[in-house]
C-alpha cells in the first residue's frame, strides 16, 4: 500500500495519492496534502471548496457535481483551477479527502 | 499533465520498425504511462472475483494462485466449447494484415503487437499449443508454453485495446479482434489479473446500481439541482420524474451524466427536450446507469450487471425503455441483453407517443436510442429548432465506436446536429461512421496514469478533429458517448487546443424553442451565444 509522508506524518493513500481511509480526514490534512497538489498557501477561499465539498461528502458519500459545486460555493470553474491547479475533481477532492471517482469520468 | 508526459511534439515521432526481437519472446516493459493501476483488492472481493491481492503491474511477483497456468487453460477450453465464435476467431486467420495499420494504438505507437493480427496472436500461440494438433511442433507452427511471460504480454496488450472495433471493419473473415480481447480480459480474471479504473466501477455498480457509488438521495439531489438549473436557464419549471411507477418509458442514462461536465449538459438536454413534449417517463435511482463495465470484465459479469434494466422496467411497469448518450452500453443493448436478461415479453413495442412511429428495429430489446427517438421528432415537425443559437459552435462529430459499430447508427444524430447547428463539418470519411478512430481510452482505459497511452491511441481521432479545426474553425467535438465527453478533453487540450467536447442533446436543447421560455443570451454552459436576426425554422 503506497504512503504519503509529511513532517513525520504518514497516510495511506491510493495509486494516485489520494486519502485510503476518507473517515480519518480532518483539516490537518488538508493542509499536509496542499503542496502535493501544488498549493502553497491555504487560504479561506481554498477552505471554503474544501468544506463545501467535505460536507456534501458526508451527506452523499460522492463529491459534488462541478457544476453544483461552483454554484454553491459562489466561485466559477476557472477560478477554482486557481485555486486548485489539478481542478476540482482530483486537488480539491484529495484535499477534502475524498476518494478518486470512477467510471466515465 | 505531468511533467514526466511527452510533448506532442515528442510523442508524434512514431518509430514503426520493428523491433529485432522475436515475436514469440513475450518480454514487456510496464512503463509509467502505458498501464493502468491493479484492480485494488476490496473490489475484487466484493464482486467474489478470484485471488483479492495486493500487487501491480511492475511488481516481479504478480502473487499467482499456485495452478494458476491450469485455470488459464481450463478456462479457454471451456471458452473454445461454450463460444464457437472464439475457436472459428482463433482458427480461421491467415495472418493477411488487412488489419494491420487500423489500430489506433498500433498507428499510435507503431508497436507491431498492437496490431490486431498480433494481438490476437498472443492468444492464439497459445491456444495452437495446447489445442491443436500443429501446436506440436512448437516455435516452428508458432506456438508457445504457457508461462508468466506470456500472461504479463497479455495483461500488457489486451488492456491496450479498447474493444472498439475498428480492425474488424477490415477483416475479409469479420473476425471480430474485440471479442479476442474480450476473451483474453476474463482469462486474466480468473486469476485476479485486472484493472482498477474496470473493477472499481464494476464493484460500484453491483453495490449502487451505478459506476461511480452514487446512491439513491446523492441522484436525487442532483436530479433536482439539474432541474433547477434549467430553469435559472429558460424560465421553466421542470420537475425530475425518478422512479414513477406507471411512467410510459424508463429512461437510462449513464451515470457520469449527473456527475461530470461536460456530460451534464446533455443531462440538461434531455430533461428539457421531455418538458416540451411533455413525455411521460421516469428516471431510476436503481438502474441509474447504462454503462457495464461488466463488457470489460467477463460475459458473467455483463450479465450479472445488465440484470437491474430490465428488472426496473418491469418494476415501473412501464411499456418500454428509452436510452440516452452512453456508448459501450449499446453494444451490451443490442447485441447481448436480448439473449442475456431477456426475453422482454412484458414489455410492449416501441411507439412513440407523439409521432406514433414504430420503432420495429427494436422490437426485440424494446429500447430505443434516443437520437432515434429525436430524429424521428424533428423529422415529424414536431420540434422548433432556432439553429442560430448554435451559431457560436462550429460541430463536428465523432461517431463513438459502439453506437457505430455495434448499433449501425449513423444518420440519426447528423440529422439531429445538422437541424440544430448552422455550422457543421464532416471530418474525413476513412475517420467516421463505420471507420470511425476510437477516443484511445473506451474499454475502462481511461484513466490517469494510462495517459502516454491514451494520447497515444486518440491520435488518429485528434488528427482528425484537427483537419476539420484548421479548415473550418472547428471548436466543439460533440458525440454520444460518456467515455468520450470524459476523455476526449484531456485529448483535445493535448493534440488540439481550443476544441471542446459537447453532447448531441446539449446542441439541441441550446436550439430548442420552448413555449413559455425566456429570451436566452447564454447557452446551457453559460456562455454567450452570438446576437444575430434569428432564423427560427420549424424544422
Amino acid at each position: 500500500m503506497p504512503t504519503f509522508e509529511v513532517d513525520g506524518r504518514t497516510y495511506q493513500v491510493d495509486e494516485d495519492g489520494f486519502l485510503e481511509n476518507p473517515e480519518i480526514w480532518d483539516e490537518n490534512v488538508a493542509k499536509d496534502f496542499a503542496s502535493s497538489e501544488g498549493v502553497d498557501d491555504l487560504t479561506e477561499d481554498h477552505w471554503k471548496v474544501i468544506r463545501y465539498i467535505r460536507k456534501y461528502y458526508l451527506e452523499f458519500g460522492i463529491a459534488p457535481m462541478i457544476r453544483k459545486l461552483c454554484k454553491e460555493s459562489g466561485f466559477k470553474l476557472n477560478e477554482i483551477y486557481q485555486l486548485f491547479p489539478s481542478g476540482p475533481a482530483k486537488g480539491a477532492c484529495k484535499l477534502a479527502g475524498l476518494p478518486k471517482p470512477t467510471g466515465c469520468v | 499533465m505531468s511533467e514526466e508526459t511527452l510533448s506532442p511534439e515528442q510523442l508524434v515521432q512514431i518509430d514503426y520498425t520493428p523491433s529485432k526481437k522475436n515475436w514469440l519472446d513475450p518480454t514487456v516493459e510496464f512503463r509509467k504511462g502505458t498501464y493502468c493501476y491493479s484492480g485494488v483488492a476490496k473490489h475484487v472481493k466484493y464482486l467474489d472475483l478470484p485471488n483479492p491481492r495486493e500487487w501491480q503491474p511492475t511488481d516481479s511477483d504478480w502473487k499467482l494462485p499456485p495452478d494458476w497456468k491450469q485455470i488459464i487453460l481450463d478456462g479457454m477450453k471451456e471458452r473454445l466449447e461454450k463460444y464457437r465464435s472464439f475457436r472459428l476467431f482463433m482458427d480461421i486467420c491467415v495472418r493477411c494484415g488487412a488489419c494491420a495499420d487500423k489500430c489506433h494504438f498500433y498507428v499510435g505507437s507503431g508497436d507491431p503487437k498492437n496490431m490486431p493480427v498480433m494481438r490476437a496472436e498472443l492468444l492464439r500461440s497459445v491456444y495452437r499449443r495446447y489445442f491443436t494438433a500443429a501446436g506440436k511442433l512448437g516455435k516452428l507452427a508458432g506456438a508457445r508454453d504457457l508461462d508468466e511471460g506470456v500472461l504479463k504480454e497479455w495483461f500488457y496488450y489486451f488492456y491496450q485495446c479498447t474493444e472498439c472495433r475498428r480492425c474488424s471493419v477490415f477483416c475479409p473473415y469479420g473476425i471480430d479482434t474485440a471479442e479476442i480481447t474480450m476473451i483474453g480480459r476474463e482469462l486474466l480474471n480468473l486469476v485476479g489479473c485486472n484493472i482498477n479504473w474496470v473493477i472499481e466501477p464494476v464493484s460500484n455498480c453491483f453495490r449502487t446500481g451505478n459506476h461511480l457509488g452514487i446512491q439513491p438521495h446523492g441522484f436525487k439531489d442532483s436530479m433536482e439541482f439539474a432541474a433547477e438549473d434549467l430553469e435559472e436557464i429558460t424560465g421553466i419549471k421542470i420537475e425530475p420524474p425518478i422512479n414513477k411507477k406507471g411512467a410510459e418509458i424508463l429512461f437510462i442514462i449513464p451515470s457520469a451524466d449527473y456527475f461530470a461536465s461536460p456530460h451534464y449538459y446533455t443531462l440538461l438536454g434531455y430533461m428539457l427536450l421531455f418538458k416540451e413534449i411533455g413525455l411521460d417517463y421516469t428516471f431510476s435511482a436503481f438502474a441509474g446507469e447504462g454503462g457495464n463495465f461488466g463488457l470489460f470484465t467477463s460475459h458473467e459479469m455483463i450479465k450479472r450487471l445488465n440484470a437491474k434494466i430490465y428488472e426496473e422496467a418491469k418494476r415501473l411497469g412501464v411499456k418500454w425503455i428509452l436510452g440516452g448518450e452512453c456508448g459501450h452500453m449499446w453494444r451490451v443493448m443490442h447485441q447481448y441483453m436480448d439473449t442475456m436478461n431477456g426475453p422482454a415479453d412484458f414489455l410492449e413495442e416501441p411507439v412513440s407517443p407523439l409521432t406514433g412511429t414504430r420503432f420495429e428495429n427494436a422490437l426485440s430489446t424494446k429500447m430505443v436510442h434516443i437520437c432515434e427517438f429525436t430524429a424521428d421528432l424533428i423529422k415529424n415537425n414536431k420540434l422548433k429548432i432556432d439553429a442560430s443559437r448554435n451559431n457560436h459552435r462550429k460541430v463536428t462529430f465523432h461517431d463513438s465506436c459502439n453506437p457505430a459499430r455495434a448499433l449501425g447508427l449513423f444518420e440519426e444524430p447528423r440529422y439531429i446536429l445538422r437541424k440544430a447547428c448552422n455550422y457543421f463539418y464532416e471530418m474525413p470519411e476513412n475517420t467516421i461512421r463505420e471507420q470511425t478512430f476510437c477516443c484511445g481510452a473506451g474499454a475502462g482505459l481511461g484513466t490517469d496514469e494510462n495517459l502516454e497511452m491514451r494520447m497515444r491511441g486518440g491520435f488518429p481521432r485528434a488528427n482528425a478533429v484537427k483537419y476539420v479545426h484548421d479548415k473550418y474553425g472547428v471548436n466543439l467535438l460533440s458525440c454520444i458517448c460518456a467515455i468520450d465527453k470524459a476523455t476526449l478533453p484531456t485529448l483535445m487540450d493535448y493534440w488540439v487546443p481550443g476544441v471542446e467536447v459537447g453532447g448531441v442533446h446539449e446542441l439541441l436543447a441550446n436550439a430548442l424553442v420552448i413555449e413559455g421560455e425566456r429570451e436566452r443570451t447564454t447557452d446551457l454552459r453559460g456562455d454567450e451565444m452570438e446576437q444575430s436576426g434569428a432564423e427560427t425554422t420549424d424544422a
